[in-house]
């Protein structure tokens, strides 16, 4: 490991546009001639829509334009998608009801877009668009997915009968049946996983601009993936062919999958430039984030565990109703499918496992993946029965996790998964030696003499990542391949361009791309630029999400040098007239092993460009390509321990420590990897302790700014100790497994496990706020 | 309308704006200084903090009019030329950023916090002060840590002035 390759924990490249405030963001971005929409917005959670009169906003002053969705359909705009098809077990297709990019016949959720209006300035947008006229016939309305799908429910979309998309299952339900009758001891619980919003710090934006001369439209978006909403603009919604369309995806400020999506305010804002003849920009408000970023959770479930008289798990039976909120978005229904389902095996030998999946509509926000997607509800599930069977049993919840380990590989799930890699033990015996777990007792009586409840709480989660195998999640019912692309252009003076298909938007890429270069042939991290975001600079690519980038992003990019590499050596080869195995690079020098022969790595490259003294029969220049196409998922898995004290008087909880021990593969830079956990524990903490997305019954969102949506602030979280103990991942030619989610989806368990224990309960609803465990508390004095 | 006089990282600059235009917006729309934020509509996330006259101030809270006669300092004026202030640097060293949106406000409020505390931080307080501030990214483990050691090397950086002017 040099001081910037591989291993080292480089400070990053991107920083400095972003301490010294010249990040570029979608809503710094001026156009000459650029105008302003706004969306008036449905305020009903489900109604009709009977006339839309814009007569008073079209003579607002500033006003441009103001378009309904009805002009929208006329001009072929098409309808939203999911893009992943999910089969219920009757081998029915999942029913897809209609979403249209501006609402014109009905309105289906708090925030549902109807009209939009651009104006010279937003202010303008703002007043005309409080001056369109719509007149609504109200519809009752349904927010709660069990309740959905009761009899005489309202009807959301005529396709879906009941609000029912789909009723899936996975795995063998008889065996799994006959396991939990047998057993010695079953575990049942009911589950629930709260609803949240993603809440990037950035909202998201869109400016559209076409140009009339060249027939041709740009769209800067907040996107994770600029190239996936290049295709669907243009394959789905006919904004318009792919060639005539070049989506740029600038700095973005924080995505954690709510900036996947293709939404309708981009398309919108494209059609409305062309219509309007200016471009146009948008930028959402907060509230406006709050109501139509893709949600994310929002599961009731049930389980059974069942073990043997030896404490060995001999089946699980699940029951899911996931809520998917008034539209299918883009991947809505493989989250609570196939990278929820699939995940239930956790780290446990477990025979037999039957998950039945219902996905519901209702009158909220669409549902998508958020920082973990699926596999956090898993976890969840599945760490909050092993404590509770572990408190039933009366056995320590270590031991009787560590029993049920996985401990040889690869390890072949009831559930599709085949783990590759892993130590589960490892990781369990870091983190109870981090926490000083066998201490614990004498920290609880000495927090009682204080007057205050300690509990502590562990989570072994593991997680599917480094989405994925393009064959395989076709065969699930992807729409699309999860390849990566890569492209590394060597310059004529040996600097270096790496041009990605990953997107980043906080990860680093920047850095740790550079560094995978820095290890292979030396050259300074400054002399190699990485360059992502734009489908006119770079190739199909696929995006940022799942903890791909490093598996897949980077695995593409080791491809690539490769073959960047066997042409260098060839090149230096032949200058040196030696043979071109015997060819090595050190630090920026191709060398004849055991000889002083060497040339310069600048030098090699000028010769590939000057073209005058090249190996017969070779083309001049040294760029090269690559697409990655993985063999198989991902397994991070790891260990984390919470340890709360809770004040019975007022039900507040302090988190006294959270110890996570991860094992993430081989690793690019730690320092960022951290980075990573810190952010996605905090989320999982956030969860368990603070955010809850409510709506009333009428469909209102009650927690819709940060005034009533309790975003974790400093104060609410203690530092966090964190390690690594790794088992390369053998699938991919780096060793990565990824590090984006695995926060997120190890830490809610963690930290409810350790509150019910120090209350001495079983269960407590997410978020666990002061008032609902004070109420807890309460409730066992009665 | 209203004209609007500032001066913003040393310059004089005035405007004509609307009255009900924030200064948030004035900086961003009207002077292109586009480091500074917004992230939400409630004066509550922090992005958008900016120097009035010396004192930390949620620039979304503020009507540009008002700050009208006002120095005002933001993110592009805290380094000294191509010397980053010990705030800016502390950030990059303890990898107090991911995504960055929050970044310019973290690192306005947090200088603020090192000059009111010129006795020095705690972690404890660092997270309390922090209060205005979010951040989705981070988990705030080395924001804090950013701050803390940002704090000890603008005391020393103090104690060296004294010294030299005595």
């Amino acid at each position: 490991m040099g001081i910037e390759g591989v291993g080292a924990r480089v400070a990053r490249k991107e920083d400095k546009r972003f301490i010294t405030g010249a990040g570029r963001y979608v809503d710094d971005m001026v156009v000459p001639g650029m105008k302003h929409a706004a969306f008036v917005r449905s305020p009903h959670a489900h109604a009709q829509i009977k006339k839309i009169d814009v007569k008073q906003a079209q003579g607002m002053p500033g006003v441009i334009g103001v378009l309904t969705g009805k002009e929208l359909k006329a001009d072929g705009i098409g309808n939203l998608i999911c893009g992943w098809m999910i089969h219920s077990k009757d081998g029915s297709p999942m029913k897809m009801g209609a979403w249209s990019p501006l609402a014109f016949d009905k309105v289906r959720y708090v925030g549902d877009a109807v009209v939009v209006v651009v104006a010279e300035t937003k202010s303008q947008a703002r007043d005309a668009a409080e001056a369109v006229d719509i007149t609504y016939k109200e519809l009752k309305a349904v927010v709660d997915a069990p309740r959905a799908l009761e009899k005489g429910a309202p009807q959301i979309h005529p396709e879906a009968d009941n609000n029912l998309i789909f009723d899936w299952e996975l795995g063998d339900g008889k065996a799994t049946d006959a396991a939990i009758k047998a057993a010695a001891h079953v575990t049942r619980m009911k589950i629930v996983n709260n609803r949240l919003v993603p809440n990037a710090m950035e909202p998201r934006a869109a400016l559209g601009h076409y140009d009339k001369a060249e027939d041709h439209y740009t769209c800067w978006t907040t996107s994770q993936n600029p190239h996936l909403a290049r295709l669907v603009m243009s394959a789905f919604y006919n904004v318009a062919p792919e060639n005539k369309l070049r989506v740029i995806a600038p700095d973005v400020g924080g995505g954690f999958g709510s900036k996947i999506y293709i939404y309708p305010e981009e398309i919108v804002c494209l059609w409305a430039s062309k219509k309007t003849g200016v471009p146009v920009k948008w930028v959402a408000d907060r509230t406006e984030s709050f109501l139509t970023d893709a949600h994310g959770r929002d599961h009731v479930s049930t389980v059974e565990m069942g073990f043997d008289k030896n404490n060995v798990i001999t089946g699980l039976k699940v029951d899911t109703i996931a809520n998917l909120g008034a539209y299918m978005s883009l991947f809505s229904s493989c989250v609570p499918t196939y990278l929820y389902a699939t995940l239930l095996s956790g780290q446990y030998n477990i025979p037999a496992i039957h998950a039945n999946v219902r996905a519901v509509y209702t009158n909220t926000a669409p549902v998508d993946a958020y920082r973990g997607a699926g596999r956090p509800e898993a976890t969840y599930l599945l760490e909050r029965t092993m404590e509770t069977a572990a408190r039933e049993l009366g056995v320590s919840p270590a031991e009787l996790r560590r029993k049920n380990f996985i401990t040889s590989f690869p390890h072949q799930t009831p559930v599709i998964m085949n783990y590759d890699a892993g130590d589960y033990a490892a990781s369990l015996d870091a983190a109870m030696k981090a926490s000083d777990y066998a201490g614990f007792a004498g920290r609880k009586a000495a927090a009682a003499k204080r007057g205050r409840l300690r509990g502590i709480g562990m989570s072994n989660y593991i997680e599917a990542c480094g989405l994925a195998p393009s064959a395989a999640v076709g065969s699930l019912g992807a729409g699309v391949g999860l390849w990566e692309s890569a492209e590394v252009r060597v310059n004529a003076v040996g600097t270096i361009e790496v041009l990605t298909g990953s997107h980043s938007h906080g990860q680093g890429h920047e850095t740790t791309f550079a560094q995978l270069v820095n290890q292979r042939f030396g050259v300074p991290i400054d002399s190699v630029s990485i360059v992502h975001g734009d489908t006119d600079k770079v190739q199909m690519g696929m995006g940022t999400y799942g903890s791909r980038s490093g598996a897949v992003g980077m695995s593409a990019v080791a491809k690539a040098l490769d073959k960047v590499e066997a042409k260098a050596k060839k090149i230096a080869a032949h200058l040196l007239e030696a043979d071109e195995g015997d060819i090595v690079i050190d630090n920026g020098t191709l060398k004849v092993a055991g000889t002083d022969k060497s040339v310069p790595w600048f030098q090699m490259a000028l010769a590939a460009y000057t073209a005058h003294n090249l190996p017969g029969g070779m083309e001049p220049g040294l760029k090269e390509t690559a697409f990655y196409d993985p063999s198989n998922f991902t397994f991070p898995a790891g260990c984390y321990v919470c340890e709360v004290e809770i004040d019975p008087e007022t039900g507040t909880t302090e988190i006294i420590q959270f110890v996570a021990a991860d094992d993430f593969g081989n690793i690019i830079n730690p320092m960022i990897v951290e980075g990573q956990v810190h952010g996605g524990i905090a989320q999982g903490i956030g969860q368990a302790l603070l955010e809850g997305a409510f709506y009333d019954a009428s469909g209102q969102l009650l927690t819709a700014s940060y005034m009533d949506y309790t975003m974790p602030r400093a104060s609410d979280l203690p530092s966090f100790k964190v390690s690594t103990s790794n088992t390369p991942c053998p699938g991919n030619p780096l060793g990565i497994k990824g590090c984006g989610e695995a926060g997120a989806i190890g830490s809610p368990p963690a930290v409810i496990n350790a509150i019910t224990d120090a209350i001495g309960i079983t269960d407590i609803a997410m978020p666990a706020s002061p008032s609902t465990v004070w109420a807890a508390i309460r409730a066992t004095k009665r | 309308m209203s004209e609007v006089s500032l001066t913003v990282n040393g310059k004089r600059v005035s405007g004509v704006a609307e009255d009900r235009t924030l200064l948030v917006h004035f900086l961003r729309e009207n002077l292109g200084l586009t480091g500074t934020h917004v992230g939400c509509d409630t004066s509550q996330c922090g992005a958008c903090v900016v120097h009035v006259d010396g004192k930390a101030v949620k620039s979304c809270t503020m009507l540009a009019v008002q700050a009208s006669g006002s120095t005002v300092l933001t993110i592009e004026g805290l380094a000294n030329g191509a010397d980053l202030h010990p705030v800016q640097a502390a950030f990059k060293e303890h990898h107090g950023l991911q995504c960055g949106f929050c970044t310019p406000g973290m690192i306005m409020a947090a200088t603020d916090m090192i000059n009111r505390h010129p006795e020095g931080l705690d972690e404890a307080t660092v997270r309390v002060e922090l209060e205005g501030n979010i951040c989705r990214c981070t988990g705030y483990h080395n924001i804090v840590k950013a701050i803390l050691a940002a704090s000890v090397t603008m005391s020393k950086g103090a104690k060296g002035k004294a010294k030299q002017a005595a």
